[in-house]
């Protein structure tokens, strides 16, 4: 299935100007690096951390607005650093986005559980994560939309 | 004689007194006895002129009784009476010498006491030497022994007044007992003509009655006061005796001639019918006679019919017994056990055929079965006596060994004999019923076999549940390793599609970003090598996704998970789904979806993929024409049907059973023309038959293909 995005159509590149802070966290630093690269590129302001432990130091200390969290992390994994995030006071509002590389039936019932707000599964092209970025931080919408479609 | 005179001479020496009898004195003793009817009286009186007329002093007179079994003592002068009566000698006892003496006839002088018994025999008399004077009487020519006269002391005066005395004594005693005699068979005589059921008489040639008998003289005999019928009877009875009499021829003859005669009865007045036997008789003396004897023929006629009918009872009984004996026999025969009867002495009175076979041999037998029937016989005896010398038993059991008389066989019997008793309770005979065992044994064998085999077999069942339990055993710990390995499989393929996903989303995310102008602009050589990157980066991602799809349903990590929905609702959503696709192709894609469809439970996710799988199937390989989504219900298997229909390159028949095995397209090489990974339809299949259902196909090459997925309207499962 392919879906072509219009580029840039409806945020385009935005070098300057405060954009949303993501936190991306994913120990496979290509694809951290990948997800980095063209979030920047939409304008939004990037943090990064390769373990749930950093990222809970992150998320803590730069308060971002939304985080993208890989389930399978060094250290401390994915569903426990969003179950510290939930939990505490500081950091319950930011949102969650989990993204992890498990198809398995019950990886995202799991991370539903942990308390994440949305899940998508990788291989995951940088654009359809701005589009459920975009989705989760739209003023109207900031309910979880189930996974959908390959 | 010589003794005699020599004891006489002795006597005559001793000096002692005697007085010669005289004349007178024997005459008048000869008179007495001549008037004297009792002998005894006779002998005591000979006796006393004997101790009268000599000097005797001790006189016994001793006679043959009438019985002629004994000498016993009469009389005794200077004995004792008690030792007269005891003195007897029986005339069988062979050598006493006063027998001897009592048959020669010839006076005896026998010594004092202390003498050889043999030579003086005990008598009343004392211890002297005596005198033994046999008495012998004249009846007719014949000298008849009839006593003796044993006197003592013994001089020569003694000896020959003894000897007369013996002489006229002698015919004294013999007379009353010849007479006596002739008295007595005449009373013998009478009473056994008298006991005769028949009238006998005897008349003279004139008819006149000489004898008769009670019964004739009943008949013929008339007495003064016998009543005026009587008499007339009987008057009438000898008028008709006489006139049968007068018929009679005076021959004698040597058969007796017999007539019918019928007389009156004097005492009823009834008819008599006799038979009437004569027989004439010549008598020397008394002339010729006729001896008569007269029969009552009714008794006879009466004993001749009861005879007849009881000769015809014995008849019916005979033939009743027969029968009963003819059933009997049927009977005995029909068993198959040998029956034997015996006598109580042990001899075989009746048996049945069975039997025969046992204990006889046919006229034609051989040496070899005449002697098994023997020794059946012997066995058998033996056997019999047992129940002999149990007297108190009534029945024996036991085991006799048989041969079979025709062929030899062995035959094991178990016989059971019992006595028959009569009514008056004695042994009347022996029932023996011989059991053949050779069957039963024959059988116990068998039995034994069979348990034996039937031991063998469960045996054997042991040993193989056994077996079975070791193997069941050896089974699940390889199912319990096979799920090992599975599960293993599985999270192995599972780690294997992780590490796949990662380095694919920086491919396909680099590929993507390239592709956007990102780095910058590309040339169109270069956008249309990053999108061959793309497009072969998306293929590895299906086949992945697919590989995986199939390990879950493998392992069985697929679990189904059944709601109620509608089916209308879920082909809509299959139809959005594949918009762009559509949109692309020149395709007319149609839905039909009859009303009446029931509401379904099943596994929803699970009916969308076969759908989507199927359609997207149905676009891929229809260039041109129109594909069409069908739903119907099938109530009778409440069964629904989803068909989709395609008008596209279709599929051959050889290749149609091929598509549903994993990585086989209808030709490998569309692979590169259609895509995919040849998967689809393999996954599809596993997943209807989770849902308890199958996909079918209808094809043909360039016409288009159909495939119905068939399921049950309600999954059974969860």
């Amino acid at each position: 299935m392919t879906r072509k995005t219009p580029t840039g159509s409806k945020t385009g590149p935005r070098p300057e100007g405060p954009g949303p802070l993501i936190l991306v966290v994913d120990d496979f630093e290509d694809n951290r690096a990948m997800y980095v690269q063209f979030l920047t590129f939409e304008g939004f302001r990037v943090a990064e951390a390769d373990n749930g432990k950093e990222a809970l130091d992150k998320a803590m200390t730069l308060q971002p607005d939304l985080v993208v969290m890989d389930l399978s992390l060094p250290i401390l994994d994915g569903w426990e650093a969003t179950r510290r995030l939930k939990s505490d006071e500081r950091t319950r509002h930011i949102p969650v986005v989990a993204l992890t590389g498990h198809a398995l039936g019950g990886h995202s019932e799991r991370a539903r559980d942990a308390g994440c707000d949305s899940y998508l599964t990788k291989p995951c092209l940088p654009e359809d994560l701005v589009v459920e970025i975009r989705r989760m931080l739209a003023p109207s919408s900031s309910k979880p939309k189930p996974r959908s479609g390959k | 004689m010589a003794q005699v005179t020599s004891l006489a001479a002795r006597a005559h020496g001793s000096g002692r007194k005697f007085v010669r009898a005289s004349a007178d004195a024997k005459l008048a003793l000869v008179e007495f006895l001549l008037g004297c009817e009792d002998i005894v009286e006779c002998a005591r009186r000979g006796a006393e002129w004997l101790a009268e007329h000599t000097d005797v002093e001790q006189v016994l007179c001793a006679a043959v009784n009438p019985d002629l079994t004994r000498l016993v003592g009469l009389v005794g002068y200077g004995v004792p009476a008690a030792r007269v009566k005891k003195f007897s000698v029986r005339l069988d006892a062979r050598d006493h010498p006063f027998l001897s003496l009592l048959a020669d006839g010839d006076p005896k002088v026998f010594p004092g006491n202390g003498a050889d018994p043999e030579e003086r025999p005990a008598t009343p008399l004392g211890n002297g030497p005596f005198l033994a004077v046999p008495l012998r009487g004249r009846v007719g020519k014949q000298q008849i022994p009839a006593g003796l006269l044993l006197v003592s002391p013994v001089t020569a005066d003694v000896a020959r007044e003894t000897r007369w005395l013996a002489q006229v004594l002698s015919h004294r005693l013999v007379r009353p007992r010849y007479y006596g005699r002739l008295a007595r068979d005449r009373s013998w005589l009478t009473t056994i003509i008298n006991a005769v059921p028949d009238a006998i008489l005897l008349t003279d040639a004139d008819g006149r009655m000489i004898l008769a008998n009670n019964r004739a003289e009943a008949l013929l005999a008339g007495r003064e006061d016998d009543s005026e019928g009587r008499q007339r009877a009987v008057a009438l009875n000898n008028m008709l005796f006489s006139s049968a009499l007068g018929e009679r021829t005076f021959r004698p003859e040597v058969t007796p001639e017999r007539r019918e005669l019928l007389l009156v009865d004097p005492a009823e007045g009834s008819d008599l019918p006799f038979e009437l036997l004569t027989t004439v008789v010549d008598d020397s003396r008394e002339g010729t006679g006729i001896v008569s004897v007269l029969r009552n023929v009714a008794d006879l006629r009466r004993a001749t019919e009861e005879l007849e009918e009881n000769y015809r009872r014995l008849r019916a009984a005979e033939v009743e017994v027969r029968a009963e004996r003819d059933r009997l026999d049927l009977i005995i025969d029909s068993v198959v056990d040998p029956i034997v009867v015996t006598d109580p002495t042990g001899n075989i009175v009746m048996m049945n055929v069975p039997a025969e076979r046992l204990f006889t041999a046919g006229p034609d037998a051989t040496a070899e079965e005449a002697a098994r029937v023997r020794a059946n016989d012997a066995n058998f005896t033996s056997f019999i006596s047992n129940l002999f010398f149990g007297m108190a038993d009534m029945r024996y059991r036991g085991g006799i060994s048989m041969v079979d008389a025709r062929t030899g066989a062995r035959v094991p019997v178990e016989a059971v004999s019992g006595k028959i008793m009569s009514e008056h309770g004695e042994v009347s005979a022996i029932v023996t019923i011989l059991h053949d065992q050779t069957e039963a044994l024959e059988k116990e064998r068998l039995y034994e076999a069979l348990k034996l085999a039937s031991q063998e077999l469960e045996e054997k069942v042991r040993q193989a549940t056994a077996e079975l339990v070791r193997q069941n055993e050896l089974l699940r710990r390889q199912a319990i390793e096979l799920e090992q390995a599975s599960a293993a499989k599985s999270l192995f393929l599972a780690n294997m599609s992780h590490e796949f996903r990662t380095p694919l989303n920086a491919i396909l995310g680099y590929t993507s970003i390239l592709l956007k102008g990102v780095a910058g602009p590309l040339s169109s050589m270069q956008r249309d090598n990053l999108a061959r990157v793309d497009s072969n980066g998306r293929h590895l991602l299906a086949i992945i996704n697919d590989i995986l799809d199939i390990s879950r349903i493998e392992a069985g990590r697929m679990p189904l998970h059944a709601s109620e929905f509608k089916l209308a609702d879920l082909i809509r959503e299959v139809m959005v789904e594949v918009e762009p696709l559509i949109a692309r192709a020149r395709l007319d894609l149609t839905t039909e979806i009859v009303a009446d469809l029931p509401v379904l439970r099943t596994d929803r996710a699970k009916l969308k993929q076969i759908v989507l799988n199927l359609l997207t199937n149905a676009l891929k390989f229809t260039p041109e024409g129109s594909v069409k989504v069908s739903a119907s219900h099938r109530p009778t298997t409440a069964q629904v049907a989803i068909e989709v229909a395609d008008s596209g390159i279709g599929i051959a028949e050889a290749d149609q059973a091929k598509i549903f095995e994993d990585f086989q397209q209808a030709d490998n090489s569309s692979t590169r023309t259609y895509g995919g990974a040849g998967l689809g339809l393999s996954i599809c299949r596993r997943l209807a038959t989770m849902l308890e259902g199958q996909i079918t196909l209808e094809s043909r090459l360039g016409r288009g293909s159909t495939f119905t997925v068939l399921i049950p309207a309600r999954v059974k499962r969860r």
